[in-house]
């Protein structure tokens, strides 16, 4: 395999290879924390820092870490990473953090952060996994705050806290969506968005189907049963 | 490549060794900063709800800060008597942390509200604007649909009328339950009345819209989809007021303030 550059590390991940819309992992933590631009934004910032980090720790380290314990040495420094980003979390932006609660230690467990560490920085010197990090995290951020933009709007009637419609409750016009506020709403919108993405603009990374047919017409079909 | 055992022992104890240092070192070197947070946003809650700010205004540390040490009296009573305990720290003491060690707390009675234990020492507060008592304030919790609401009621001086509410916490559905949050609602309460001429706690959360202050004065509009949340709203309120609540304290207040 060619060498990597930092640049292709650093956009690869933003749209071509997007940890969200291509590998559909971190999931769990966009359909929680997007109900809010605000909220969506912070933990954006967090999951970037945290895979940047993480990556540069863990490609120090690779010729050091024993492949027996090497995947309890990346979740090692990728928890304690996250335990320091909570703390600055609560100490500086107090409000956020209280609303992000327990996800923002979730991130630990979440599939980026890992995979990007045992995946990419146990092969690769320690600037280009940094690199490679901060460019997934960015676009695992690039979809949070997508998601968080339609939800926010169409499920509050307002963008980071100020009002854009206004919400009949306040004696406006618009009936906000409350759909939008719950996790559904999340699915539907990230769907909606590989959708776009592999079929208008990148239909190279729709995966190869896998129809039964297939396995029929080479003789397998005992394996079917 | 293959490790000897030692090594590997050794390198896990180093790794863990660092981050333990790098973890200790953050939360330590932060704790001032983030208690400091806590009460902060604590004593937003309390103005919000005295009305002395207005809902999620902006306001600087040192603005809400002075605005609470000029305004609000905290005190840490018994609950059960409705004495006044000189001996704890307002300022330091969690009602929440107490209600559940066991220590500091006891079995509550049957309840509406699923409450479970209750703290032997609450905290209340005092609303104090130039040397004249302005009402009072006292924290209420009680189960909703989804979970525990936490929150805080504010009374005007005769203990009865209704100042305000609020809450701090909560679990309950966004748009439904939530609309506990509303600037709206909780602009209906303000002049209700919390008991009714016996000293009973009559204030509720009625299914449908309510009258005026001055017609309905005991019950508030109920959140339309949100009959379980409104009802829990009614339970923890009339619990707070009664006599396994606040009840001691607001006849003793009753009494020492002559209203």
């Amino acid at each position: 395999m060619a060498e990597i550059t930092a640049r292709d590390a650093f956009v690869d991940p933003i749209f071509n290879n997007n940890p969200i819309a291509l590998q559909v992992l971190g999931i769990c933590s966009a359909l929680a924390v997007t109900t809010k631009l605000s909220t969506a934004l912070v933990m954006a910032v967090a999951v970037t820092v945290v895979t940047g980090f993480s990556n540069l720790t863990v490609s120090i380290l690779r010729k050091g870490i024993p492949s027996s314990i090497r995947i309890i040495v990346q979740l090692t420094v990728i928890a304690s990473l996250v335990i320091v980003t909570d703390q600055i979390l609560q100490a500086f932006v107090y409000s956020t953090a209280k609303e992000l609660s327990v996800f923002v230690g979730l991130i630990i467990t979440n599939c980026i952060v890992m995979g990007r560490a045992d995946a990419f920085a146990m092969q690769n010197k320690p600037w280009v996994s940094f690199v490679d990090g901060i460019g997934n995290g960015l676009g695992y951020s690039t979809i949070l705050i997508i998601v968080a933009f339609f939800r926010e709007l169409i499920g509050s009637g307002s963008l980071f806290g100020y009002t854009i419609l206004k919400p009949v409750t306040q004696g406006g016009w618009y009936v906000p969506n409350g759909l939008m506020l719950l996790a559904p709403a999340a699915f539907f919108l990230i769907g909606s968005f590989i959708w776009i993405l592999r079929t208008y603009w990148k239909p190279a990374q729709i995966e190869e189907e896998f129809h039964v047919g297939a396995l029929l017409e080479l003789g397998n079909e005992g394996h079917l049963r | 490549m293959q490790h000897s055992t030692g090594y590997v022992v050794g390198f896990a104890t180093a790794v863990c060794l660092v981050c333990a240092v790098f973890v200790s070192g953050a939360a330590v070197g932060l704790k001032d900063r983030q208690a400091a947070n806590k009460l902060l946003d604590r004593q937003q809650k309390v103005l919000t709800v005295a009305g002395l700010i207005e809902d999620g205004a902006d306001l600087s540390r040192e603005e809400i800060g002075s605005l609470y040490a000029s305004s609000i009296q905290a005190r840490v009573i018994d609950l059960a008597t409705g004495e006044p305990n000189e001996s704890i720290d307002p300022a330091k003491f969690d009602q929440v942390a107490a209600s559940k060690d066991p220590e500091r707390s006891s079995k509550a009675p049957e309840n509406a509200s699923k409450i479970m234990r209750l703290p032997n020492q609450a905290l209340v507060f005092d609303i104090v604007k130039d040397g004249e008592r302005r009402g009072l304030i006292l924290p209420i919790e009680g189960y909703g649909l989804w979970g525990t609401l936490y929150g805080y009621l504010a009374l005007e001086p005769d203990a009865r009328t209704i100042l305000g509410i609020t809450f701090y916490q909560h679990k309950e559905t966004p748009g439904l339950g939530g609309e506990v949050d509303n600037p709206r609602w909780k602009a209906l309460w303000p002049g209700r009345m919390a008991f009714n001429e016996r000293g009973v706690p009559s204030i509720a959360v009625k299914k449908g819209p309510a009258g005026s202050v001055s017609e309905d004065p005991y019950n508030v509009d109920g959140l339309s989809g949100a009959t379980l949340t409104s009802r829990g709203v009614t339970n923890l309120l009339r619990f707070w007021l009664g006599d396994d609540g606040f009840g001691p304290y607001l006849e003793k207040y009753r009494a020492q303030t002559g209203v």
